[in-house]
């Protein structure tokens, strides 16, 4: 029988240590899918630093680094400067990219490395247990926010945009929302994803896709209700869509910073 | 609606989060009622004749534990 | 061996030495007194189509060397001491990983902030590892410009050889003077051997996927790769111990000094035999493997060692070690990027000679 939606080639087919119904699954199986549908596979490095998704590199059949936590774009630049033919895949959760990791992604995404981000927010710290991240929405119980997220009496602060925050700085060009909540956001993000990473093999960079994700484990609700959680609180929050897009067109020669 | 699909699912990858069962228009998947040996109950088609290839239960899928076959 | 002579500061003749060697990639980040190797790299590496790239800090170097050496790169980062233990984290992970790199400290007094002048504070950060974890790297210590130049060259065969980081330790005084440099024949980073655990180039080099990483869950078999780490430690200890001797054959007092406090302490040794003292220099070039064995086979009965270093006492600990309770230790340095000048040095073996 014709196979019309089968498992993609450079994800190996093996159970994976990820929760039940968690999204980085999903997000895995559309990084795949583009890397194969552009014949990029032997051509293909992932960095996958602490978090959940440390566990990466088992999944994805290419290269991998594994950096310390928060130096992912740091060392993906190091990477991606080397080797610049390849493509770079720097894969980050909430604490790696946005608390740790600030001043690597800022410089990164201010210098145009060309290299894609693959931002992973789920509003919590997975791996570590459910303490507060900082895309943790307001009101939120995290293990370390446990009268729910304040940021006027508990000096908790406020939940980060991640795409508005880099949105200003020269050196990007793509920045998009996307969500694994539902089909047709999921096929919206797999898009995204194509795009950057078509822009990336064009010479054209900083491209970063963020990915709303359900974590049911630390959000303490079966899948079924960590999806209505997503869509009811977190997508009116960060809007889905192209934040910022002034990539060169296809069909005219990669040009300056804009 | 004609059958034009037909969802198979490997029941030791899956990790019964029926995220499936949610995402499949035409109620072809439930929970099987017979854990796998990790102890989870996975998804199977209990109305397959339903199926009508959409490739919902595929994209949401987690674990990349279903195939769907055209018909 | 290129005939060309240059004049140049310590600094510079450093950078000069990596672009050699043929260092592909240079991340730093300006911290005095080592700007003028940054500044080097900057004009020089683009010029010569490797990569440079100023970091936003010296974390985020150390891990973009992280990344570029897991591409096969001779990668290096250069800093001063407050600046190296930045790197720290990032040391042990390149350690954890067996990655080559190479780290240049121009060392500066501490602690915390302390002062821009010269010293040897950074003895034990780097030979105990300012990092976690067990590991050693490489540790070099020139005493002028032109052997930091030859050590830095060298570091990166080293580095890779070794699969290890290698960390020149120098000084604000070597960093900023100027003096005579010969320089070898450049080596072309295209003609380097590839290095088939390294990522990138998977279809040309017709292999599977590499994974680069320190992790490793199962206490049994992080156990086992601590274990084989240190038994390659043991091999590059038997292969690699450097070190100097002046006059150290008949001497009464042996001083044991390294870098900077070397060179002052070698005109120390002249005025010393100049007044009929039995005064002689043993010079450690590899801090890390430590010359343990030789300095034991030194410490014959009635010799005494005067451990001399800009700082309140981090080698005499390895000299200790060394002896072995064999000979009286005792240590004499300034610190705060005070040096010590040879007249203070032979006061204080003088005194030591005389008790």
């Amino acid at each position: 029988m014709e196979i019309l939606y089968g498992h993609p080639k450079s994800l190996k087919p093996i159970q994976t240590k990820y929760c039940p119904g968690c999204g980085h699954g999903v997000i895995h199986r559309l990084i795949a899918e583009v890397v194969d549908e552009m014949g990029l596979q032997t051509k293909s490095i992932i960095t996958n630093p602490v978090g959940c998704s440390i566990w990466a590199e088992l999944y994805f059949d290419f290269d991998s680094v594994q950096p310390a936590h928060g130096r992912t774009p740091a060392a993906a630049t190091g990477i991606k400067r080397v080797l610049p033919d390849h493509l770079v895949i720097c894969y980050q959760g909430d604490g790696d990219l946005a608390a740790i990791g600030t001043a690597e992604i800022i410089h990164a995404a201010n210098r145009g490395e060309k290299f894609t981000t693959i931002f992973v927010n789920n509003a919590i710290y997975g791996m570590t247990g459910g303490q507060m991240a900082p895309t943790t929405l307001v009101g939120q119980y995290a293990t370390t926010s446990p009268k729910g997220r304040d940021p006027v009496n508990a000096g908790q602060g406020y939940p980060i945009k991640v795409c508005e925050l880099l949105s200003s700085l020269g050196g990007t060009r793509y920045l998009a929302r996307g969500s694994v909540d539902n089909p047709v956001n999921i096929k919206k993000t797999k898009k995204m994803i194509r795009t950057a990473f078509e822009a990336q093999m064009r010479g054209e960079g900083f491209t970063l896709v963020e990915i709303l994700s359900q974590c049911p484990t630390n959000w303490k609700l079966s899948p079924h209700d960590s999806i209505d959680w997503l869509q009811q609180n977190m997508i009116p929050y960060y809007p889905l869509g192209e934040i910022k897009n002034t990539l060169t067109p296809a069909d005219q020669p990669v040009g300056a910073a804009k | 609606m004609a059958n034009k699909g037909k969802p198979v699912i490997d029941r030791e990858r899956c990790k019964g989060c029926l995220l499936c069962v949610r995402a499949c228009p035409t109620k072809v998947l439930d929970a099987d009622s017979t854990p796998n040996s990790w102890g989870y109950y996975p998804s199977t088609p209990v109305a397959p004749e339903k199926c009508i290839a959409c490739g919902n239960c595929f994209q949401v899928c987690p674990d990349v534990a279903i195939t769907v076959y055209k018909l | 061996m290129s005939e060309e002579i240059r004049l140049m500061k310590g600094n510079e003749a450093i950078a000069e030495a990596a672009i050699r060697a043929g260092c592909g990639a240079y991340f730093g980040y300006p911290i005095t007194p080592q700007n003028e190797l940054i500044t080097y790299m900057a004009i020089n590496m683009p010029a010569k189509g490797r990569v440079f790239v100023q970091a936003e800090s010296e974390v985020s170097a150390i891990n973009m060397v992280f990344g570029a050496a897991s591409s096969g790169a001779r990668a290096m980062t250069s800093s001063s001491s407050p600046g190296v233990s930045l790197k720290q984290e990032g040391i042990s992970y390149l350690c954890g990983a067996d990655l080559p790199a190479v780290v240049v400290n121009v060392a500066r007094a501490g602690p915390g902030l302390g002062g821009i002048a010269p010293a040897q504070g950074d003895y034990f950060q780097s030979t105990r590892g300012g990092g976690h974890g067990d590991y050693h790297t490489i540790v070099l210590a020139p005493k002028g410009v032109q052997e930091a130049a030859d050590l830095t060259y060298e570091a990166f065969s080293l580095a890779d050889r070794y699969r290890m980081p290698v960390l020149v330790l120098a000084d604000g005084l070597i960093g900023q003077m100027m003096e005579t440099v010969k320089f070898p024949v450049p080596i072309d980073p295209a003609n380097l051997p590839r290095k088939p655990w390294a990522v990138g180039h998977q279809a040309r080099d017709g292999r599977e996927a590499n994974h680069i990483s320190s992790m490793n869950l199962e206490p049994a078999s992080l156990e086992l790769e601590v274990l084989a780490r240190e038994k390659h430690y043991d091999l590059v200890k038997k292969e690699l111990c450097r070190y100097e001797e002046i006059q150290v054959e008949d001497a009464d007092l042996i001083i044991v000094a390294y870098g900077t406090s070397a060179r002052v302490s070698m005109s120390t040794v002249q005025a010393a035999r100049a007044k009929g003292l039995k005064i002689g220099l043993f010079r450690p070039i590899t801090l890390w493997p430590f010359p343990y064995e030789r300095l034991n086979a030194l410490a014959i009965k009635g010799r005494k060692f005067l451990s001399v270093e800009m700082s309140m006492g981090q080698m005499v600990e390895d000299v200790r070690l060394a002896v072995n309770g064999k000979a009286p230790v005792e240590h004499y340095g300034r610190v705060g990027g005070v040096i010590h000048n040879e007249e203070e040095v032979l006061a204080a073996a003088e005194r030591m000679l005389g008790a």
